[in-house]
């Protein structure tokens, strides 16, 4: 039997833990945001490029948990190529997702790369660590928000 | 004679299979394993003489205090004020209404940085702590600074995580007007030399208050030794309730004081003109109190009383050297503070392993440590790290459990590396 931990440390997450993608910094992006996470010091800042509703370019930085860091590194090759739209519905996935019951069934084939995160249901207190770059995301493709910090204690 | 002898040498033999019984929690299964306690410095765990007591509190006893002539009341208010004596003996104060009740540590540093401050700092003014302070020992001196145009200056630490004492004696000048100082850092364990930094403050006339939450539970404390201005602690890191705390301070500055908070208790009288303050300890306790905590806490220090401060000190000396041994081992693993003088507590790192996954893992094996900056930003920021996990030994743990710390800890390193 694969115990709860095995679930949460896949070897996917510990994967992108080691050899995150899309880390660094874009320097001609013109979407940023910066999110915070108190409760353990993770800190991520999010660069976009997005034209006509489309997000070209994505990339990641910052210091966090094997959690927050795979959680960044899956979600940024999801969106990238993808609509605003198309990413507004991942992020709505992912929330259904994490906030599920842990004792839940879940239709997994419709999650595809999301699905390696089932296992931080049985983590109340590691939800926020796998949220924070979707939250941070949220926030940079919304208007007229681009450096406002987004903490999850708020 | 002899009988005596042998009796105080009995209740000084330390026995710690004897004393574990003692705490019902440490003999429950966290996630289906035995729970190992780590993070003393955080809580400790209560001894169930103070369980009873409380309970005992508020199914025989529950009453107000200083106001009824009935039997409950006056009972009540008898073991009410019998706690305030053990707790000037623990301390060896000089006075009894030296000992004022407070909600915590936080509440006590605040009371004497809203109510000392505000009377006595002016603009220009400077006020001394040090860079290894928890959040509750620099918020509520910067709070004041921001009202009364004070300044703070900050005592730097080396990479060892102890204070530079040449640095110190630099900043100590005529204007500086207060020196706030923890006497154990709660997120590296280092000792600091408390005595040498009042002795020299005082040399100047300048007061120094003692942030005692980490340090009262694990080393002696005489006051008046000490011969500190101000010495403020926690009942719940002391084997006692949440919610109770204790300031201590020199008579002659709480006179001069002004009261913290207004309301009943602290009051002699009251009319729409004029308003005539209680008298020591009455005037900062205000409304009424914690009652059941301040008997628990009072039952608490009566229990360490027994087991003996120093016989404890010497025990989670042991621990903590047995777990620094195991832990240097470890090439992954890196130590936070490094200081000649610790208490037992163990802040690390491990290589490409994030605290909060350490705390995850090492939960599942049923070991609670903490994760994270402690409170103490400031000290993160000072070794470039964004957190730390800790462990924080008291003298009910054992040589055992920091074997099954290792052991997971050695887990951690085999995932992440």
């Amino acid at each position: 039997m694969i115990s709860e931990l095995d679930e949460l440390y896949k070897q996917v997450i510990l994967d992108h833990n080691k050899n995150p993608r899309n880390f660094g910094v874009l320097n001609n992006a013109n979407s940023h945001a910066k999110g915070h996470n108190p409760l353990c010091g993770d800190q991520l800042d999010l660069y976009l490029i997005i034209e006509d509703g489309i997000i070209k370019d994505v990339k990641f930085n910052g210091s966090g948990c094997a959690i927050s860091k795979a959680s960044a590194s899956i979600m940024t090759s999801l969106i990238k190529g993808k609509t605003i739209d198309e990413a507004k519905k991942l992020f709505d996935e992912f929330h259904n997702l994490v906030t599920s019951d842990p004792e839940a069934e879940i239709d997994t084939s419709e999650l595809g790369k999301l699905e390696v995160f089932c296992g931080v249901r049985e983590f109340p207190a590691r939800i926020k660590c796998a949220s924070l770059p979707w939250h941070t995301l949220a926030q940079a493709i919304n208007e007229n928000s681009q450096t406002e910090l987004v903490s999850t204690e708020n | 004679m002899e009988n005596l002898f042998i009796d105080i040498t009995e209740k000084k033999i330390f026995d710690v299979e004897k004393i574990r019984k003692d705490f019902p929690i440490l003999s429950r299964l966290v996630h289906g394993k035995k729970l190992v306690y780590f993070d003393n410095a955080a809580t400790t765990q209560k001894p169930k003489q103070v369980i009873e007591t409380i309970q005992n509190y508020y199914s025989n006893l529950n009453s107000n205090i200083h106001r009824g002539v009935h039997y409950l009341s006056e009972a009540a208010t008898k073991e009410y004020e019998c706690a305030r004596k053990i707790i000037q003996n623990f301390i060896n104060a000089k006075h009894l209404e030296e000992i004022i009740y407070t909600r915590g540590t936080t509440e006590s540093i605040n009371l004497v940085a809203s109510s000392y401050g505000y009377s006595n700092f002016k603009e220009g003014d400077e006020i001394l702590i040090s860079a290894m302070e928890h959040h509750s020992n620099i918020v509520p001196w910067q709070i004041i600074c921001q009202r009364t145009g004070a300044k703070l200056k900050v005592i730097p630490m080396n990479d060892n995580g102890e204070i530079i004492i040449e640095e110190f004696d630099k900043l100590l000048n005529e204007k500086t007007k207060f020196v706030s100082i923890v006497h154990v850092s709660n997120s590296l364990g280092t000792i600091n030399p408390i005595k040498y930094i009042i002795d020299k403050a005082h040399r100047l006339d300048i007061p120094v208050l003692v942030d005692a939450a980490q340090s009262i539970q694990h080393l002696k404390i005489d006051v008046q030794d000490l011969d500190c201005d101000f010495l403020a602690f926690s009942g719940h890191k002391i084997y006692g309730p949440t919610g109770i705390g204790i300031l201590y301070g020199k008579k002659k500055h709480l006179i001069e004081m002004p009261p913290y908070q207004g309301g009943g208790d602290m009051i002699m009288s009251v009319s729409f003109e004029k308003t005539i303050y209680n008298e020591l300890p009455y005037k900062f306790e205000a409304g009424t109190p914690n009652i059941a905590g301040v008997i628990g806490l009072g039952v608490a220090i009566r229990y360490v009383n027994n087991i003996g401060i120093e016989v404890i000190e010497k025990y989670e000396k042991e621990l903590l050297d047995y777990g620094s041994s195991l832990l240097s081992d470890m090439p992954e693993l890196k130590i936070i503070g490094n200081a000649a003088n610790k208490a037992s507590v163990i802040s690390f790192i491990i290589d490409n392993a994030h605290p909060h996954d350490v705390g995850t893992i090492l939960d599942r094996e049923g070991i609670a440590i903490r994760t994270g900056h402690h409170c103490t930003e400031p000290v993160m920021r000072r070794f470039n790290i964004p957190a730390t996990s800790r462990a924080s030994f008291s003298f009910y743990n054992t040589f055992e459990e920091i074997d099954v710390l290792a052991k997971s800890l050695k887990k951690v390193i085999n995932l992440f590396n």
